[in-house]
C-alpha cells in the first residue's frame, strides 16, 4: 500500500473501503469481539467458511466487532445486494446450512433474522448510504427494522459508531465511514488552537469517570512548559461490570487512534501511548494492527499526511491492577514500575509521564475526537442534555433482560435504559437498584429511577457516572453483600501507599465480613460511616477517596438491610450464607429426586413423589437444589 | 541443569528483544511468565544481572501485578471472574464449587499439577456472567452443575 498524502489518497482509499462495506456481491459477517467469541462466534465462522467453500459459493465472509445486544450474540449478520442487512441471532455452527440455504435461495424462511437495516449511518459524513434499493421484498416485511427494536430505539451511536458495522481488520473500511477526514482537515485547515476551541465548544467531558472539560485538559497541556508531551489513552478497563472501552479498540480500534493523533497534534506531542489491560488480548491485537496500517498509509510516524507533522504511538500492557486506571499510577506503570499513584496536587498535564506534560484521556473520549472535528462542536453540544453534551457508553448487566452495550445520549432517564432498553428485569422479580461507577460509585434506588442520567445527577444522588458499568440489581441481590463484595475488591486492589485507605478500608472490610457471617455488633453501622468519612477525608488518590462509595451509598438507601442483619441476624435477599436456611416446600415439592441426585453432601432425603427434607447440620449451603429445582420448592429464609 | 541452561537462553532473547530498555520490564517479565506460565527465581536473578537491576526492584513489580506468579503453576489455569455482574450471578457459588470438586482454595494448585485455580477482576464479559475462563478459554453462564463436565475435558 502506498502512502497517503492528499485528499485525493484518502477518497481513494475510501471507495475501496465503501466496496467492501456495501459490496456488490453477497457478504456476511460474524461479530467478533470478545463477547462474541466467548459464546461460540469462532466455530460458526469456521462453519461459514467451510460452508462456504463445500458449496463452491462466491460470498465475502468478514468479522465485525460487537453490536451490542450481547445477550444474542452470536451475530450473523447478513449483506444482499440491493436488500436489507439482516441480522440472525444466536447462532450456531448447526444452523448455519440453513442460512446459507436462505442466501442462496435468497428469501427467509425458517430461522428468522432478529432484525434488519435498511441503510447504514456514515456518522463523520452525515450521511445515511442505503442497502436497500426498492421496495422491502414481501419475505423481509415481517423483521423488525433495527430502528423498532426497543434495545436500539432509544439508543444513539457516536462513539461506537463503527463497532459492528464495518470489518475491524480493515483501515480501507474504517476511512469510507469518514474515518482520517478529521485529521486531514486538522492538520491541513486548522490551527492547534482552534481545534482546541472547538473540543472545548463541544463541551466534550472526559468519559473515564471523572467528567472533567477534555478541551481544557488539552489547553493546559498545551500551554505546560516542556519540548516534549505525551498523549496517553486510558484503557485500563478495571471497573468490573464495565467493557464498553474494550469493545471500542477491538471493534473500531482506528477512531481511537484517529482522535490521539488529532489530539496530539493540538496539544503538541509527538509520542503518544495507549495502556491496555491485561485482560483484554483482542484489544491489544486489534490495536497493534490498526497502528500497523495506520504507520502503512502515513498516518502515523515521521510527516503524516505530508503536512510535517510527526507523531507515533506504542501499546503499553498493563499486568492486572485496578489501581493503574488512575491517572498518576498509569503513567508509573508506563515507566516500567510498580504503578502507586500519587498526591494529584502536581498535576499531570504540567509533570506527568517521566515528569514532562501529559494528557491522559480514556478511549471514549478519544473516540468522540474525530466525530467533533467532523461535524463541528455545535452539532455534538446540541446533542445530550445542560453541562452535559453528547452521548454515553453503558454495559447494561446482571438482573436485566436485554444484556449489552448501550450508547445513549446524556440525559436520558434511568428508567428508559432499564425497561425500554433493558427490557426489565427477568423471572418477573422486583427491581432493587442499578450500580453505577463500579467500585467509586454507588447505588440508584427505585426512588430515583427518574433520574436523569448525567455526570451531575449522579454525582448529586451519591453515585457516579464511573466509566460506564451499570450492574442491576433485583430482590434477590444483598446490598450489605454488595458493599462488602466492593470493600473486598478495593482492600485487595489497595496499592497500599497511603494508611486510610489501606488500613481503613482492611477495618472496613472485617466489620462488613462479620455482619454477612451474622456477627455484626450494636454499633458497627456507625463505625463504618465513621470509617468512610475518615477514608474520604485522608486517602491520597482518587481511587482511595472514594472507597468509602459502596458503603456509604448503600447505607444511604439500603440501611433497613444492614438492621437486618445486624438486629436480627437476617439476610432478607437470602444470600448470606451464615444467615440463611434451605427448605423444602410442602407445597410446590412434588417429589421427582432432581436435587436429592444434585446435592454434593448428600443431606437431601425423601421418597419419590413425597416431600424431601434438609438435613440442615450438613446442609453447605451451596444452593444447588435452588438452582436445579423446576418447581420453585426450595424455599430461603 | 539442561533446564536451567535452557531457561537462560529464553531469557536473554526476551531481553534482547526490547534492547535491554529497562521500561520495558513489565513487558519483559509479561513474556517471561507466558513462556514458563509463572515467574521461576532463576528466571528473574538472570533478569537482574543482565539488565543491571536489583532483584527487589524487579520483585517490586512482579509482587505488586497481579497477573504475575511467583508460584509455578498447573497445566491449566483456571480463573472464576468476580467482576461485579459475576458476582451477582452467584459467582461465589461457582468458586466454592470448583474448591470443593478439585480439593483446593483459590490461589493453590492440585497435587497433579493439572489445575491452578484463581479468581480474576473482570474478564469484561459481563454479559455472559458467570464466566470462568480455563486456559484461555472463556466457559459462559455457567453454572455448578456443569463444571465436573467440563473439567473432565482438560
Amino acid at each position: 500500500m502506498s502512502k497517503i498524502n492528499t485528499l485525493e489518497d484518502l477518497n481513494k482509499a475510501a471507495k475501496r473501503g465503501l466496496e467492501s462495506i456495501i459490496p456488490s456481491k453477497t457478504k456476511v459477517m460474524v461479530g467478533m469481539a470478545t463477547s462474541g467469541i466467548a459464546s461460540g462466534a469462532q466455530e460458526v465462522y469456521n462453519a461459514l467458511a467451510e460452508e462456504i467453500k463445500k458449496r463452491k459459493l462466491d460470498i465475502i465472509l468478514s468479522k465485525t466487532g460487537a453490536m451490542g445486544m450481547d445477550c444474542i450474540e452470536p451475530l450473523v449478520d447478513v449483506l444482499q445486494p440491493n436488500k436489507p442487512r439482516l441480522a440472525y441471532s444466536k447462532v450456531t455452527a448447526k444452523k448455519v446450512p440453513e442460512i446459507i440455504d436462505q442466501i442462496v435461495k435468497g428469501a427467509v424462511n425458517g430461522n428468522k433474522p432478529a432484525y434488519r437495516m435498511d441503510e447504514e449511518e456514515f456518522i463523520c459524513l452525515n450521511e445515511n448510504k442505503p442497502y436497500l434499493k426498492g421496495p422491502v421484498p414481501k419475505d423481509l416485511e415481517g423483521i423488525p427494522k433495527i430502528g423498532d427494536v426497543s434495545f436500539y430505539k432509544k439508543q444513539m451511536k457516536l462513539a461506537t459508531r463503527n463497532c459492528g458495522m464495518i470489518n475491524y481488520e480493515s483501515i480501507d473500511e474504517y476511512i469510507a465511514k469518514g474515518g482520517y477526514f478529521s485529521l486531514l482537515k486538522a492538520l491541513t485547515k486548522m490551527q492547534p488552537d482552534e481545534i482546541i476551541d472547538e473540543v472545548i465548544a463541544s463541551g466534550l467531558r472526559g468519559r473515564g469517570g471523572g467528567g472533567f472539560q477534555a478541551g481544557i485538559k488539552w489547553q493546559t497541556c498545551r500551554r505546560a512548559h516542556g519540548d516534549i508531551k505525551y498523549v496517553i489513552c486510558n484503557g485500563d478497563e478495571g471497573d468490573p461490570g464495565a467493557y464498553m472501552d474494550r469493545s471500542v479498540m477491538e471493534g473500531d480500534p482506528h477512531s481511537v487512534i484517529e482522535g490521539m493523533i488529532i489530539g496530539a497534534y493540538a496539544i503538541g506531542s509527538s509520542q503518544g501511548f495507549i495502556y491496555v489491560r491485561n485482560e483484554y488480548p483482542l484489544a491489544v491485537a486489534n490495536l497493534q494492527r490498526a497502528l500497523d496500517q495506520a504507520r502503512e498509509y502515513g498516518l502515523l510516524g515521521k510527516n503524516i499526511l505530508n503536512t510535517g507533522f510527526d507523531f507515533d504511538l506504542k501499546i503499553g500492557k498493563g499486568a492486572g491492577a485496578f489501581v493503574c486506571g488512575e491517572s498518576t499510577a498509569l503513567m508509573t506503570s508506563l515507566e516500567g514500575k510498580a504503578g502507586e499513584p500519587r498526591a494529584k496536587y502536581i498535576h499531570t498535564v504540567e509533570h506527568g509521564l517521566w515528569d514532562r506534560p501529559s494528557n491522559l484521556n480514556n478511549v471514549e473520549t478519544w473516540a468522540n475526537v474525530p466525530a467533533i472535528i467532523s461535524r463541528g462542536a455545535k452539532w455534538f453540544s446540541s446533542i445530550g442534555c445542560k453541562n452535559n453534551s453528547g452521548t454515553k457508553v453503558f454495559c447494561l448487566v446482571g438482573k436485566i433482560n436485554n444484556i449489552g452495550m448501550v450508547e445513549v445520549p446524556m440525559g436520558i432517564p434511568l428508567k428508559e435504559i432499564i425497561y425500554e432498553i433493558g427490557g426489565g428485569i427477568p423471572g418477573g422479580k422486583k427491581y432493587k437498584a442499578v450500580q453505577t461507577g463500579g467500585p467509586s460509585g454507588g447505588c440508584l434506588p427505585d426512588s430515583l429511577i427518574d433520574i436523569s442520567v448525567d455526570f451531575d445527577s449522579l454525582w448529586d444522588a451519591g453515585s457516579m457516572m464511573g466509566s460506564g458499568g451499570m450492574i442491576v440489581m433485583d430482590e434477590t441481590t444483598c446490598m450489605v453483600d454488595i458493599a462488602r463484595y466492593f470493600i473486598d475488591f478495593l482492600e485487595f486492589e489497595s496499592c497500599g501507599k497511603c494508611v486510610p485507605c489501606r488500613e481503613g478500608v482492611y477495618r472496613m472490610n472485617e466489620i462488613l465480613n462479620d455482619i454477612c457471617d451474622g456477627k455484626g455488633k450494636a454499633g458497627d453501622v456507625e463505625l463504618l460511616e465513621s470509617m468512610s468519612q475518615g477514608i474520604v477525608d485522608g486517602a491520597l488518590c482518587a481511587l482511595g477517596s472514594t472507597a468509602a462509595n459502596p458503603v456509604l451509598s448503600t447505607l444511604k438507601y439500603f440501611r433497613d438491610e444492614y438492621v437486618a442483619h445486624v438486629r436480627d441476624k437476617k439476610c432478607p435477599a437470602g444470600v448470606c450464607k451464615a444467615l440463611i436456611r434451605f427448605s423444602v416446600s410442602d407445597e410446590k415439592c412434588t417429589g421427582c429426586g432432581v436435587c436429592l441426585k444434585k446435592c454434593p453432601t448428600e443431606c437431601i432425603s425423601g421418597e419419590k413423589k413425597k416431600t424431601h427434607v434438609i438435613d440442615q447440620t450438613k446442609c453447605i449451603k451451596c444452593g444447588v437444589c435452588k438452582e436445579s429445582c423446576k418447581f420453585d420448592a426450595i424455599i430461603v429464609e | 541443569m539442561k533446564t536451567a541452561k535452557a531457561k537462560k537462553i529464553t531469557v536473554k532473547d526476551i531481553i534482547k528483544k526490547y534492547g535491554g530498555d529497562k521500561t520495558a520490564m513489565i513487558a519483559i517479565l509479561q513474556d517471561v511468565q507466558e513462556e514458563f506460565r509463572y515467574l521461576p527465581k532463576a528466571a528473574l536473578s538472570s533478569i537482574s544481572k543482565q539488565m543491571e537491576v536489583p532483584l527487589t526492584r524487579i520483585y517490586e513489580i512482579a509482587t505488586f501485578y497481579n497477573a504475575f506468579s511467583l508460584k509455578q503453576r498447573g497445566k491449566n489455569l483456571i480463573e472464576v471472574c468476580a467482576g461485579t455482574a459475576c458476582h451477582v450471578q452467584g459467582a461465589a457459588r461457582l468458586m466454592d464449587r470448583m474448591e470443593r470438586d478439585l480439593a483446593i482454595k483459590c490461589g493453590e494448585t492440585t497435587k497433579d499439577k493439572m489445575f491452578s485455580l484463581e479468581e480474576v477482576r473482570c474478564l469484561g464479559c459481563c454479559s455472559l456472567a458467570p464466566v470462568v475462563r480455563i486456559s484461555g478459554n472463556i466457559h459462559p453462564n455457567l453454572t455448578q452443575d456443569e463444571v465436573p463436565k467440563i473439567l473432565k475435558n482438560y
